[in-house]
């Protein structure tokens, strides 16, 4: 098992040096097989130690000890289980798909920029396994990290644009700001625990040392990184930006895997968050929040990636929502489910993109159904699963999110329910917008398109086969299954606590969400079939086409007076006030040296008398033993 | 005896370097100098060394004491690190007479590598005026423009530091019973309370000038932009640790009592500056500016961290100091790099470095990830444990402290922005051939980086001595 689950981590870390320390050598056929053959490996080992777990049960590996000094150890411990082994199947499944994408999509680059694509793209899965994988909150932090900076170096790609630059630094420091509040719960837990490992963390025992102060601030403090990294309220506003990044980046890293970190987390620790009621509703309603909140911009938006990334936001914010209301394993199930259909919709872009040879603007679109067929009907099996029709995937785990949020408040349903529905609207415009109606590009544009090479539709198309089937690993016992997935998770996040909603209860939510949806769907069939939105009218029609201004909003009162903050610091109190007194000191001695100098007038009188002062004052304050200092002494102790 | 060649090498390399004049083999005696010193330096973290006594100013009984403990090994091998690192990155640079040049460089050398080995206060202070008398000549001969008078505040500053220290010395030194200088004798000096915190207060001083914690940081700004950027390199890289290593050295095993009672202060203090100079550093353009302030940031959480008097946050600091080190020589190689070759300094006029020099723009990179503390690079470890010291202290200073985090990722990338992104600019057009050589040593500072952020351990281990004497009941 050592050696499986080093394996499934150092394969992705062997791509990255192969091609980054080999940009320049490889030629792109070599990079391409390469960078994508170390990920198919880390997914035959993945599933080798997923076959382990489901037939021996979990298993921890010590490697070495990152840290012991002064009887304070961290393991370098990693450990595979049901949960971990589910998140490896989707990060190197999704993943090897995406990076065969790639090496289609990413041709028109030049070899060592190709290689550097690859080498971050597998730097990247090497981060999130290490996160995953990790047996104590230290790894996962190493990991937490270290997807953060690929995703820097990813956004930042195409590094002479200065906007992608802007839009990778924002990435980062906004992740950094959840980064520290996941730092701080760190060192919460060792200074009331003594230890980051899971297996004495999440224990009752450990459970009992802790205050309820204590694990309230603890969970709030990781939510803040789960925020960060899962671009909740209100730190969601890099995810929009991340979208300058290759399309492909989006896929994996900023729909399908990265930003489910924040998820995996929360699960990981349910025993603490389940332990407080106040962290449960603040992620609840942060969820929510943050789910209706950015379905509302999707809703207006003209960029085939930001309306995406909008939902993607959107959708992480039903994930929270069913953390909150102690669905760990209904928000699991979303992960993979919205791994599968987000991941094929990014691409499905990606694949528009590609052909529309870097047009983003669906109102330049329309019409492109029957000249990119493949691409067409996996898109629309990513929107209807998406949007909660059943039996397609998302349609389970969603629904599993909106019972037992209606167990929890019928209020977090009914706003579950209204989201739902904006969620099938707007992505029903997107389809409509972009594959619907005349082609409304250029003629060039028109005469170049063309379906993507097989590198890119097989992905598409097996993505599409996982939207559409990825339910059946939980159907809920309410149709007959047996839901697969949660009794896969039970050791970890406990049997699914009954909603004790009675079956027609189920039935009636159920019928009433998907009504919704579908009559949502319908509705923004029938208005952009024929056309694309215009300019936004109406004042909420700007305010939503605009974001809400939030961007604007923090410019103004964070950034800006941050900014004069830092100037005043530097023009007034550096210049004037610290060094202003140094230099003052030193002026004064120069004057004061002047006046002394006076004193040497070379008559030996006056060189006594100031002997003798001297003495008399050194005695007074060395053998008087320093009355002065004494009242000091005792000001200080 | 072994000890002393770390003072005769590079003693012996300076007085030959006086009489040669070919620029070859002056740098030539330089760096193999550096690199004597260097495998010296790994020969005794590997092996034990017995310390050198011999007598020295009998009449004061001070003792010309050698010795070297896991801490002092650790900040010997980084002083042997950096100047043959540094004499290889810059064997390109022109300078006049370079042979003076680099004669007194190693005279700073040895200045410093007395300070990190000397057992005895009166041979501590030689040494710690030793090492500064070199670098005041190197800088206000090579300085920039301005060099004379911020090299004559940056000297006067520092000596009126350690001056202070003079007097604490000879203050516990005539209260022992047998009048030596001696850690032990002095650690037993018979003082009265008021007097060991007044001593405390005038080690204190000189330490805090030199490391330099707010608000007595003013000089180091100037210092490093004005100094010639091997001098610079040389005092962000390894003097300021003099400082950080004169309070665990002396500070600490001295006044345990004052150094307890002043914790909060000095660590307030501490932590004010981080703040301060992280927010400052976001406003800087000049490079070489905004890795001082960087450093400023770093040398506060130090400080912090070791005043929290807490075994494993002290343990972070001893590791910090060698791994800062790293860190600012490879981003000071790197500006200097583009100093010489673009002319200029200035952020606003650069961009473009990663389309112009790749292999450049990936080891800058590299080095601003470690100068954020990236996990797996060298700072992290010791930025966590000392950060987890602080919580314990105080969790809501810990936090406070924790903003700097997030603003060094700010100044920090807005430096790599500006440098290596964006088209190719007017000066970094300039750039037109590689420098090898520094390239060549910023690949091994970078493989150091890594593999002691991969695996710390051994840096644990070669200091678990110090650290245990520091901490025995």
């Amino acid at each position: 098992m050592k050696v499986i689950i080093g394996l499934i981590v150092l394969w992705p870390l062997v791509g990255f040096l192969f091609n980054g320390l080999g940009r320049n050598i490889w030629s792109k056929k070599v990079i391409a097989y390469k960078a994508t053959g170390y990920i198919v490996a880390s997914f035959i080992f993945s599933v080798l130690a997923f076959l382990n777990v489901q037939s021996s049960g979990p298993a921890t590996v010590h490697y070495f000890d990152f840290i012991n000094t002064a009887g304070f150890k961290i393991p370098f411990d990693l450990k595979v289980d049901a949960l971990s082994s589910l998140f490896l199947l989707v990060i190197t499944g999704v993943g090897s798909l995406i990076h065969l994408y790639s090496t289609a999509y990413m041709k028109e680059e030049e070899a060592p920029h190709y290689a550097r694509y690859f080498a971050y793209l597998n730097l990247f899965v090497f981060s999130m396994l290490l996160l995953v994988l990790g047996d104590n909150y230290v790894i996962m932090f190493i990991g937490w990290e270290g997807v953060g900076l690929c995703s820097y170096l990813l956004i930042g790609y195409w590094f002479t644009n200065a906007t992608y630059n802007y839009a990778a630094k924002k990435a980062f420091i906004m992740n950094r700001i959840g980064d520290l509040g996941f730092l701080l719960a760190i060192f919460w837990l060792i200074v009331k625990l003594g230890t980051v490992s899971y297996g004495t963390v999440l224990t009752a025992e450990s459970l009992a040392k802790l205050s309820t102060s204590d694990i309230t601030a603890i969970t709030l403090l990781l939510f803040v990184g789960a925020m960060g990294k899962s671009a909740q309220i209100p730190l969601y506003t890099w995810l929009p930006d991340a979208m300058a990044g290759p399309t492909p980046v989006s896929a994996l890293i900023h729909a399908a895997t990265m930003v489910t970190a924040g998820i995996y987390m929360i699960t990981r620790s349910n025993i603490l968050f389940s332990a407080s009621e106040f962290t449960q509703h603040v992620v609840a309603i942060v969820g929510i929040s943050t789910a209706l909140l950015s379905a509302t911009i999707a809703i207006k938006q003209n960029d085939i990636k930001k309306v995406l990334a909008y939902s993607t936001v959107s959708q992480l914010g039903y994930m929270f929502l069913g953390l909150g209301v102690g669905a760990y394993s209904g928000a699991v199930f979303h992960v993979i489910t919205h791994a599968f259909f987000k991941a094929l919709l990014f691409l499905g872009a990606g694949s528009v993109i590609h052909a529309m040879h870097h047009e983003q603007d669906i109102r330049k679109m329309g019409g492109l159904k029957s000249k990119l067929p493949i691409t067409h009907i996996t898109f629309l099996i990513g929107c209807i699963a998406i949007a909660g029709v059943p039996p397609f995937s998302g349609f389970f785990s969603k629904d599993e999110i909106l019972a037992a949020a209606f167990a929890k408040s019928p209020i977090y349903w009914a706003l579950g329910v209204i989201g739902a529905a904006m969620t099938a609207f707007y992505m029903f415009r997107l389809y409509a917008t972009t594959f619907l109606g005349q082609f409304r590009g250029t003629h060039d544009q028109e005469h170049h398109l063309h379906e993507s090479p097989f590198a890119m539709t097989l992905p598409l198309i097996l993505l599409a086969v996982a939207s559409a089937i990825a339910g059946a690993i939980g159907v809920p016992e309410l149709m007959g299954g047996h839901h697969w997935l949660s009794h896969q998770l039970a050791p970890i996040v406990g049997e699914a606590k009954e909603a004790g909603l009675s079956a027609s209860t189920e039935w009636a939510l159920m019928g009433v969400s998907v009504t919704i949806a579908v009559v949502a769907l319908l509705i923004a069939l029938s208005i952009y079939r024929k056309k694309a939105d215009g300019e936004p009218q109406t004042a909420l029609g700007k305010f939503l086409y605009n974001k809400w201004y939030i961007d604007e909003l923090y410019e103004t009162i964070i950034l800006n007076p941050l900014n004069k903050f830092a100037g005043f610091l530097k023009e007034v109190v550096e210049k004037n006030i610290i060094d202003g007194a140094v230099n003052g000191t030193g002026k004064l001695v120069q004057y004061s040296a002047r006046q002394i100098r006076l004193l040497q007038s070379g008559q030996v009188g006056y060189y006594i008398l100031f002997m003798v002062l001297s003495m008399v004052l050194l005695f007074i304050f060395w053998f008087n033993d320093m009355t002065i200092l004494k009242f000091y002494y005792k000001l200080t102790h | 005896m072994f000890l002393l060649l770390f003072l005769l090498i590079p003693i012996l390399a300076a007085i030959a370097l006086l009489f040669i004049k070919k620029e070859q083999s002056v740098n030539l005696i330089a760096i193999a100098s550096g690199l004597l010193t260097l495998l010296g330096a790994l020969h005794i973290i590997l092996n034990k060394t017995g310390n050198y006594d011999a007598s020295w100013l009998p009449i004061l009984n001070s003792r010309f004491l050698l010795q070297a403990d896991g801490l002092a090994k650790i900040l010997i091998l980084l002083t042997a690190i950096s100047f043959p690192a540094i004499f290889i990155a810059t064997s390109n640079n022109q300078t006049n007479q370079k042979n003076v040049f680099l004669s007194l460089m190693l005279l700073t050398q040895a200045g410093l590598m007395g300070v990190f080995l000397a057992g005895d206060a009166l041979l501590f202070y030689f040494f710690w005026e030793l090492a500064l008398i070199p670098v005041y000549f190197l800088c206000s001969i090579w300085g920039g423009e301005k060099r004379i008078t911020v090299t004559f505040k940056f000297f006067i500053y520092t000596f009126l530091g350690s001056l202070f220290m003079l007097i604490g010395i000879i203050l516990l030194y005539s209260n022992t019973a047998d009048h030596s200088f001696l850690i032990d004798s002095l650690k037993h000096a018979n003082v009265s309370p008021a007097q060991s915190a007044t001593a405390f207060a005038l080690f204190f001083i000189a330490f805090a000038i030199k490391m330099p914690i707010f608000p007595f940081h003013t000089w180091q700004p100037d210092a490093y932009e004005q100094s010639p950027t091997a001098v610079t390199m040389v005092l962000s890289a390894v003097m300021v640790k003099m400082g950080l290593y004169g309070i665990i050295r002396w500070l600490m095993p001295l006044f345990p009592t004052a150094f307890l009672a002043h914790a909060n202060l000095v660590i307030v203090l501490s932590v004010i500056g981080i703040l301060y100079a992280s927010f400052i550093a976001i406003r800087q353009d000049d490079m070489k500016r905004l890795i001082a302030y960087s450093s400023i940031a770093h040398i506060g959480l130090m400080n912090a961290a070791l005043f929290t008097h807490n075994q494993v946050g002290v343990q972070g600091a001893f590791i910090q100091l060698f791994s800062h080190g790293i860190n600012v020589l490879g981003l000071w190689i790197i500006a200097d790099i583009i100093e010489h070759q673009t002319g200029t300094r200035s952020m606003k006029a650069l961009g473009g470095l990663a389309k112009k020099q790749p292999t450049l723009a990936i080891l800058l990179v590299g080095f601003a990830f470690a100068n954020i503390a990236l996990p797996l690079t060298n700072a992290f470890v010791g930025e966590f444990l000392m950060f987890n010291s602080l919580f314990q202290f105080n969790p809501w200073i810990a936090a406070a402290a924790g903003v700097s985090v997030v603003l060094a990722a700010i100044y920090t990338l807005n430096m790599v922005q500006k440098v290596a992104y964006g088209e190719v600019s007017e000066a970094t057009n300039l750039m037109t051939t590689p420098n090898k050589n520094a390239q060549g040593v910023l690949i091994v500072l970078l493989l150091i980086v890594f593999v002691t952020g991969v695996y710390p351990q051994p840096l644990f281990d070669v200091t678990a001595d110090t650290l245990k004497q520091l901490f025995v009941k």
